[in-house]
Formats: structure tokens, sequence, C-alpha cells
């Protein structure tokens, strides 16, 4: 056994992980089938050197300026401070990107590193469709066939995203196993993997899965909270004092939170999806707050389990929050201390995605939404002087349909 | 001496291939499992994997994926599946039976009981998909320790440099997946199989039983003349399902197909 792994890690720095066999303290990991073990290995050793190459980041950094349209901006809701009464809210706007979600940023990463690897076909797992369209959006732009795999039931209530991820020419493999949702479709997408290993690239949409994915996923989604510590120094001659977003698999929070994990005056609250309640049985999505650690595709992790060591499906109004796992990163951090998990539920998101719609003008995607749940309670017991920042991770014309039938509206 | 190590000894003295056979455990309820766990030795099988059901089965065609969901809505758990091997163990002391399945199950009864438990029943090896040799010390090496023999998965992929940690911590025998996919789902290749077969035996004294796509007595013939046992699972799996009534419930049929599949495969591979 290597000494090292078993040394804890010094916690004057929260940014040294994982360590070389991709644990965050107890989770994280490679607990995948051996036919997958070469493949993971073979990508992390292509990621460490894409790492280390001035090259890669000066295409990716090329990409996201004239491809995404990065720096996304850190926006003053100037109407929603006044309305909350207390502190200074800002939306770091990811909902502007390309393809209306933060979820491009990971896809630049990964499609290149897929051409580095010299391979030739693209596949996916989908939940709400929000990564599945990034993904069929990178594909289509580097010319690679692309095939998402999305849970038959997601399918039903993702229709706009299913449409678009057609029309960029990406085959959409509806899952029927299981219960027809996110994990199912992961799970089917590792079996396309297992059976197509030579030539197939798997992007995960998520700080999930064997490791290098977690921290690969990670360092492509940080260029939110490096962009957002550059842009609070510029308004306000100072770092943020609060940070809050949303956690689904948590990649949009793990963007945000990495590059302040080291500052002790910056808090962080990541908020999970509450569905029907806590205490409602397999009613929510909270693996951190409702869930116990458990092994899932290919890491260590909380997951929403019953006592036997099954996976249960859990419940959100959101369909990129519907996964009975996290990123391993979290359950580290939760564990440590160093960020706050809390939840929000499917009616205060609701609640917040109509405040936020009609007193900023923004629509926001239900994901943030549940952010920005959090955010009405938060933001009027700080003073005036907190710096808040809310990761507006997508945008909610996607959620429109949803959003009517559950107000009782047509359209 | 461990059950899988005599098997196979007396059966190479005999110059056969070993008959492993798979099904899963309370597939489609406990009583029928356990019936046809029963019955697999006198149909032919040398060796018994029962799978404990997962709802996640990532390496699993869909018909083991079913089979699983099938058990698990009939309320088969751990414990249950733990239960059935001890009540094998009554009227069996000779048939080897090694569990397979995910890790998650394993880790949350947890590790140690776990294997306490595995014991004290009569289990004799584990086949864990989803615990590489980076995860030996936390399950495969406490496996050892417990008594219990921990076979290993070799793939298409697993290259020469890998094939030593592979082999490092393997015992009872190596199981050769004998395509790159999930369960059940592809014929695999005899010229391919034979050569990796003889690589991984260049490299240890284990048998070797090959599996992953196995349905016929034919092929488990020509399997059995490169290899030293055979696996079947999904096409015994499918068979079960096949034997079902229209709500999924075993029928006066389930017990009697599968063991006569059992016969028929057992018979064609002794043909070898």
């Amino acid at each position: 056994m290597d000494p090292i792994a078993e040394t804890p890690l010094h916690l004057n720095s929260y940014r040294t992980g994982p360590d070389e066999r991709g644990h965050f303290g107890l989770y994280g990991g490679r607990f995948v089938a051996e036919t997958l073990m070469p493949l993971i290995l073979e990508l992390e050793a292509a990621y460490e050197a894409a790492k280390i190459d001035p090259a890669f980041h000066a295409e990716l950094a090329d990409l996201n300026a004239h491809y995404a349209g990065r720096p996304s901006p850190l926006y003053f809701a100037e109407r929603l401070t006044q309305h909350l009464g207390g502190a200074k809210v800002y939306f770091k706007r990811e909902e502007l990107n390309h393809t209306g979600s933060h979820k491009v940023n990971n896809c630049l990463g990964q499609i290149l590193l897929a051409k580095r690897m010299g391979k030739k076909r693209i596949i996916a797992e989908t939940g709400a469709g929000q990564h599945g369209v990034a993904t069929a959006t990178v594909a289509a732009r580097f010319g690679l066939p692309c095939v998402i795999y999305m849970g038959a039931t997601d399918i039903e209530r993702q229709k706009p995203n299913v449409f678009r991820m057609r029309l960029l020419g990406a085959e959409v493999r509806p899952v029927i196993s299981g219960t027809g949702t996110l994990k199912d479709a992961m799970n089917e997408a590792l079996r396309d993997w297992v059976s197509n290993v030579e030539d197939t690239f798997y992007i995960i949409g998520t700080v999930a899965g064997p490791h290098p994915y977690p921290a690969m996923v990670r360092d492509f989604q940080a260029v939110i909270g490096q962009e957002t510590r550059e842009q609070m120094l510029a308004a306000e001659g100072r770092l943020p004092d609060t940070l809050v977003a949303a956690i689904g698999g948590g990649s949009n929070a793990m963007g945000i939170f990495h590059p302040f994990l080291d500052d002790p005056s910056v808090k962080m609250f990541g908020v999970e999806a509450a569905g029907r309640g806590l205490d409602v049985p397999n009613g929510h999505c909270a693996s951190l707050n409702g869930g116990k650690p458990g092994v899932l595709h290919g890491n260590r992790t909380y997951l929403l389990q019953d006592g036997d060591g099954q996976i249960l499906e859990g419940h959100s109004i959101s369909a990129g929050l519907d996964y009975p796992g996290i990123g391993p990163e979290h359950s580290w951090l939760r564990d440590t201390g160093r960020v706050t998990y809390v939840s929000a539920t499917d009616r205060e998101a609701l609640d917040a995605f109509q405040l936020c719609t009609r007193i900023e003008g923004i629509i926001p995607a239900l994901e943030p939404a549940h952010a920005l749940a959090y955010v009405t309670k938060l933001a009027p017991t700080l003073p005036p002087d907190d710096l808040l920042v809310m990761n507006m991770s997508g945008r909610g014309d996607k959620d429109i349909f949803a959003v009517a039938g559950h107000l009782g509206m047509d359209i | 001496m461990h059950r899988l190590a005599t098997v196979f000894e007396e059966l190479a003295a005999q110059d056969r291939k070993a008959f492993v056979t798979f099904i899963t455990a309370g597939d489609p309820d406990t009583a029928t499992s356990l019936e046809i766990l029963k019955g697999l030795p006198g149909a032919g099988a040398d060796v018994i994997e029962l799978g404990m059901p997962f709802s996640d089965p990532m390496a699993d065609g869909p018909a083991i994926q079913r089979a699983s969901l099938r058990a698990l809505h009939a309320g088969q758990d751990m414990h249950k599946t733990l239960a059935m091997v001890r009540a094998f163990r009554e009227t069996n002391k000779t048939t080897p039976i090694v569990l397979m399945g995910y890790y998650n199950p394993i880790y949350v009864y947890p590790v140690d009981s776990f294997l306490a438990d595995a014991v004290e029943a009569g289990v004799d090896g584990l086949i864990v998909v989803d615990a590489p040799p980076e995860a030996d010390d936390e399950l495969c090496i406490p496996a050892m320790n417990a008594g219990l023999n921990f076979v290993r998965l070799t793939t298409p992929t697993t290259d020469d440099h890998r094939l030593g940690a592979v082999l490092a911590n393997t015992s009872g025998f190596v199981y050769y997946v004998s395509i790159t996919g999930v369960t059940g789902t592809r014929a695999p290749d005899l010229e391919a199989v034979a050569k990796n077969v003889a690589r991984i035996k260049a490299r240890t004294t284990l048998p070797v039983a090959v599996g992953f796509g196995v349905r016929t007595p034919e092929q488990a013939k020509s399997i059995a003349s490169v290899a030293d046992g055979v696996v079947v699972g999904s096409a015994l799996v499918d068979t079960i399902a096949q034997s079902l009534d229209d709500k999924g419930r075993a029928t006066e049929l389930t017990v009697s197909s599968v063991l006569t599949l059992v016969e028929k495969l057992s018979a064609g591979l002794k043909a070898a």
C-alpha cells in the first residue's frame, strides 16, 4: 500500500486533492469494471499531459472566448438586492454561455482531449438535456458522431432539448432500464463505453464518475470561479463574502467554489434539491443531507440508497438535480465542514423562479432557481456590505413547459 | 482445502472442464430461486455463481439487469441471499458457491460483517465487478483473510502490464471475460479467446474459466476446448424469464426449464 495515500490531507489547503489514486479523503476512487480500467488510466495520462501543454490551454481559451462567449458577466442584481434587503446580490451569468448553461465549459475541454487522444466517437449521458445539448454542440463543432443516452422519463419531460440534440446531429437513445432517469442513462453510457472501448470517448457531464473525471470536470469548470474572483476584485476591490450554487452532481458549484476554497473569509453554500421535502421518503435528491456514503458509477460518495445498498431514484422538479449521487469532492468538503450544504424544495424553487423572472427579467433554469431560493432566505440575514454571488448556471427556456404545468397554466 | 481448488483439481484429474452456472439470487422469487440453486449440481453444474441483485448493474446486459430487478421487486436482499446459501449447504457440502455482484451492497452491509456472514453461510468466493485491484486493501485482502477466494475478471483490454496487478491477489480461478461488452450480448471469437487464455495461463497456475457470451451447448464445447471452465449466465436467466406468467411470477415450468437447459449445456461441455 502506498503510505502517502493513507496520510490525511493537510487542511491548510483544500485545493490539493485528489491524491494520485483519485481520492478526496474517503471519497472518489476508481470503482470500475476491469474492461474500463485501462481506458481510465489512459484518459488520466492524456489529461495530465494536456494540463501542462500551453497549446491545449490556448486552444481552450480561444474556444471559450469566441465560441462559448466567455467571460460570462458578473451582474449586480440591484432590484433583487433591494427586494431582499440584506446582502449585495450578484449573479454569475453562466446562463448567457453558448448552449445556455455552464455545461459547455466542460464539454469544450473534454472534446479537445478526445481529439488529442484520436477518439472517433462521442457518448454522453444527460438528465435535463443541458449536458446532452452541450455535448451534441461540441461534437457538431468538431465533426464527431455523437450518441446521447437519456432516460425515457426525462425524454418525455424535456422535449425541447431532445429536439435540439437531434437538430445538432446527435442520436438520442432512450434508456428504459431501471426507471429511465439520469442514473440509468449513466449506466447505459458506461455499458456503451465498455462495448466500444477502442474508439469512444465518454464525456461525463458532472464532477462525478471514476478518477480522473471529478478532478478534470472541476478543472474545466473552475473558469467560473476564476473569472468571478477577478470580476469581483474589479467591481468591489475585494473578494466576495458568500457564494451560493445549486447542486445535482455538483459541477457548477465546484466550478465557482474551487478557486475560493483557500480563502477563509469566503463562505460557501451548496443547495441540494429537497423535492417534496427531506422528510418524505424517496421524495428528494439531497444526497448529502439525506443519503449516506456508498459506491456507484465509479466513485465513493454520498448516495441516496436503502438499507440494503440499493440505489434510490429520488425526486426533484428539476431533471438536472435528479441524481442519487454527488461529486466526491463535495462529500469531502461536507465532512471537513469547509462548505455548508443546505436544500430547497420544489415549491421554494418555483417561487424563486417566478421572483427572478419578474424582478430581474431573467428566466433562470430550475436548477439555479434552487440556489436562488436559498439566497432569498440567506441574504436578508446578512449585512448590506456582504458581497454574495449566486451562480446562475443555466437559463430557464427549457423549463417553461414544466413550470406552466406546475403552476396550472396552459401554453 | 477450499472447495473451488478441490473441484478444479478433481476435474483436471479426470481431464474434464468445469461447468460454471450463473443465476441471480431471488429471481423470480426467493423460494423458486432456492429450488433452482439446489437442482444445479444434479443437472451438471460444477461451480455456482450466485448473483447478488443490485439496482444498477453497470457491467450487465439486459437479461441480467432484468433478473436483478425481478429479484429486488420480489423483496430479495443481501440477508436473503446469504440465507439461500445457508439452506443450500444443509444438503450440499461440495459444490462451490461464488457470490457475484457489485460493491455497494457489500460496502453498506458493511464489509467485515458481510465477510463473516458469508463464510458462516458457506460461501466460497466473491466476484465483485467494480472492485478493481486498486481497491484490494478494502475488500479483496480482507476477504482472503476471512478465508474466501477472490475471483478476478480479466478482459480483452487487460494488457500484459496490467495482468500482473490483476492476478496478484486473485484466487480460486480467473474469470476471463471473452468480449469487450456487457454480459450476454455478443458471441466470443474462439481464436481470440484461445490466445488470451494462453496469455493468462502463462502468468498463473490458477484455472481459467471463460464467460460473457456463451449460450449454446456448441459454444460451451468449443470454449471448453481452450479453457479450464465455461461460465453460462444470461442464457439461464433468459430461460427463467421465458417461463414466467404474464405477471412475472414463477410457473411449474420455471425450475424444470432452467435445469433442463443446464443438463443440455453440461452434456455439450462434457462431449468436449
